[in-house]
């Protein structure tokens, strides 16, 4: 969605691979490669609480890019992602409890058996248009749950289920610091593969299904398949995030998985912008580092008149809920295609300074 | 069998059913008219419900008078939902629309929870006598009570669509909003109309479960099980809205006798309403009275 005032005047792409490059200059990947490089040293400056945002930053980074594949490429949307982002860490513990796999090996083992299951719920959406597929993955989530909570085998009923720490070949990796490199190792492979996705044809098949699902069909693009497609490729990372979340909690409940948790993906990728790849990593980060600006907000306030007549520190988990809900709908109504949008401008402005016009 | 069970059961589901029929009615108003799928339509139970419960109970507003203060505010609040949120977004993609409400529903929720907090509250006690005798049932009042008042705006909506002036402008948008602009129908005040015509009826609703059940953030619930009911009638079908509704309370308490009777799983009661819902979309998605869908390019 690069817009025409991002590319400098006389730059002239002769080929497909120059047109679908991932970086179109050599600064702009090594900019990335220094980028990644830093992050490896944060472990070393950063610790403890912001090191955690970091890692839960990181892990429903994953889950979000896995809807923004389903909802910002293909155009359907799911409330039903929280459950499956469950299933995939109830999946990785009961794998990596029950089966002399290790670790290592679940979490992917989870993301397949989400994928799987997230089939069955996405076979409604090979016929059905985006609307009715809301309403299918609303029930994903509520008959998702139910079984949670009746499986006791798998969940381990009302007590939560526990979950080995990550090993790998028999070294097991136990702190934040040794996890982080986990979970950046999975956000950046799942972020390039999703960047190459897209630059295939069956990428290329799902952002044209988005843009009129009748065209698409009349080109030749089977809509059965590319829709439940999209649907187990959304399951498969809600899956993989959520073994991620297992084995660095350590423990899987319920708790905080309903449809509540549904919406704050959907936050995520709206916030970041709907069919933007980097835009998900910068709404993930907003939605959680959301939260914890609104503490410190209640912390700064707390005592003042402003305080009192609201009663603001008793009713922080409805303050963040209302702040999520409301910038739901100011994103959409104000700003449709998200921070990635706005980071574009402000790029734009840099590279143009200070003549803009 | 436990045939006194299964009966009290069934009165119930007919009850309940009925109550969700009026709440999707008035889901599929708002669907027909203005293409809008609201996620949001519980919450304005809940806004009704809480709204009477605050005059009523801590103004000490007589029912008589609290309860039609209701309806005109929520009517308002109809209008201005629609206004405020809806109007900008007409013309985005359908998806937008649909998180729009999903992001509303969480900010009247959050929002109730906070003004009201999370305990339920105890309706005030509208009527005196506890529950009447029919054919040798005991039935509660409020029961009854709830019937009527369904079946009465059941009514008034088929009177409402089929005779009075401006439910047939708000056909004619429904069937084609071109067509209804040019014959002079202002689109814009049948949008906001249906809003408020949708929360008021809605709000009705949420009233009277409040008069059973007392008022709870539980009762957003409707607003989910008119998912199962709309599907199951047809998305765009008023009558099939109520049906849908009738049959899915019908279903929820059945599936609690043969649970409570048979199977002992638990909450087969929550649950089935959605499975029902995964395979009307499997096998008939457009539901028992549905259009399909036809497109041209």
């Amino acid at each position: 969605m690069a817009g025409p005032a991002l590319i400098p005047a006389g730059d002239f792409r002769t080929s497909y691979a120059a047109d679908t490059t991932i970086f179109p200059t050599t600064t702009s990947r090594n900019f990335a490669i220094a980028g990644v490089l830093v992050l490896c040293l944060v472990p070393q400056v950063l610790g403890g609480y912001w090191l955690s945002i970091l890692i839960q930053i990181g892990i429903f980074s994953i889950a979000a890019l896995g809807l923004n594949i389903l909802v910002g490429f293909t155009g359907q949307i799911s409330i039903g992602h929280a459950a499956f982002f469950l299933l995939g860490a109830f999946t990785s513990a009961y794998i990596s409890n029950n089966a002399p796999i290790p670790v290592f090996f679940a979490i992917p083992l989870a993301g397949v058996v989400t994928a799987l299951v997230g089939l069955v719920f996405g076979i409604p959406a090979a016929r059905l248009k985006g609307l009715y597929l809301v309403i299918a993955t609303l029930a994903a989530q509520y008959i998702l749950l139910d079984f949670f909570s009746r499986a006791e085998w798998f969940t381990g009923g009302s007590v939560p289920a526990s979950a080995n720490p990550f090993s790998i070949f028999g070294y097991a990796l136990r702190g934040d610091r040794q996890y982080f490199y986990v979970v950046l190792a999975y956000v950046i492979a799942s972020y390039i593969l999703v960047t190459n996705l897209m630059r295939t044809r069956d990428g290329r098949a799902l952002v044209a299904i988005r843009d009129h699902y009748l065209s698409a069909e009349i080109m030749g693009i089977n809509l059965t398949k590319y829709r439940t497609l999209s649907f187990g490729l959304a399951a498969f990372f809600a899956g993989i995030a959520g073994a991620l979340y297992a084995h660095y909690q350590l423990v899987v409940s319920q708790e905080g998985f309903g449809i509540e948790r549904s919406i704050l993906f959907l936050a995520m990728i709206i916030i970041g912008g709907t069919g933007s790849i980097m835009g998900t990593l910068m709404g993930t980060a907003f939605v959680v580092l959301l939260p914890e600006s609104m503490e410190l907000l209640s912390v700064y306030l707390k005592g003042g008149a402003i305080d009192k007549a609201l009663s603001l520190n008793n009713n922080i988990t409805f303050l963040r809920e209302i702040a999520i809900g409301a910038i739901i709908i100011v994103f959409l109504m104000f700003e449709p295609d998200g921070l990635a949008h706005r980071w574009r401008q402000i790029k734009t402005y840099w590279k143009l300074y200070p003549f803009s016009h | 069998m436990n045939t006194a069970f299964l009966i009290q059961l069934l009165v119930n589901g007919l009850v309940v059913g009925t109550l969700y029929g009026v709440v999707a009615m008035s889901f599929v108003l708002i669907y027909k008219a203005t293409q809008v799928v609201n996620f949001a339509q519980g919450e304005l139970l809940l806004v009704g419900a809480w709204v009477c419960w605050a005059l009523l109970a801590k103004y000490q507003v007589p029912f008589w008078i609290g309860m039609p203060m209701t309806l005109v505010f929520m009517f308002m609040f109809g209008i201005a939902i629609q206004v405020l949120i809806l109007r900008p977004m007409i013309g985005e993609p359908i998806i937008s629309v649909i998180m729009v409400t999903i992001g509303l529903s969480t900010v009247l929720q959050a929002t109730l929870k906070w003004m009201f907090g999370v305990n339920p509250q105890p309706f005030p006690r509208v009527f005196e006598s506890q529950s009447v005798s029919l054919f040798g049932l005991q039935i509660q009042t409020v029961y009854i009570m709830s019937l009527v008042v369904s079946v009465a705006m059941m009514i008034g909506m088929a009177w409402f669509f089929r005779v009075s002036k401006y439910g047939l402008a708000m056909r004619a948008t429904a069937f084609n909003q071109q067509v209804a602009q040019s014959l002079g129908i202002s689109v814009k005040s049948v949008f906001a109309m249906a809003w408020a015509i949708s929360a008021t009826v809605s709000a009705v609703a949420g009233i009277v479960v409040a008069v059973v059940n007392g008022v709870s953030s539980g009762l957003a619930g409707y607003g989910i099980k008119v998912f199962p009911a709309a599907i199951l009638g047809g998305l765009d079908s008023v009558g099939g809205a109520v049906l849908g509704g009738i049959i899915i309370g019908l279903l929820e308490n059945i599936a609690q006798y043969v649970d409570s009777e048979y199977l002992h799983w638990g909450n087969l009661y929550e649950i089935a309403p959605f499975y029902v819902l995964i395979i009307v979309l499997m096998i008939k998605p457009y539901g028992l009275f549905g259009t399909h869908d036809i497109e041209r390019i």
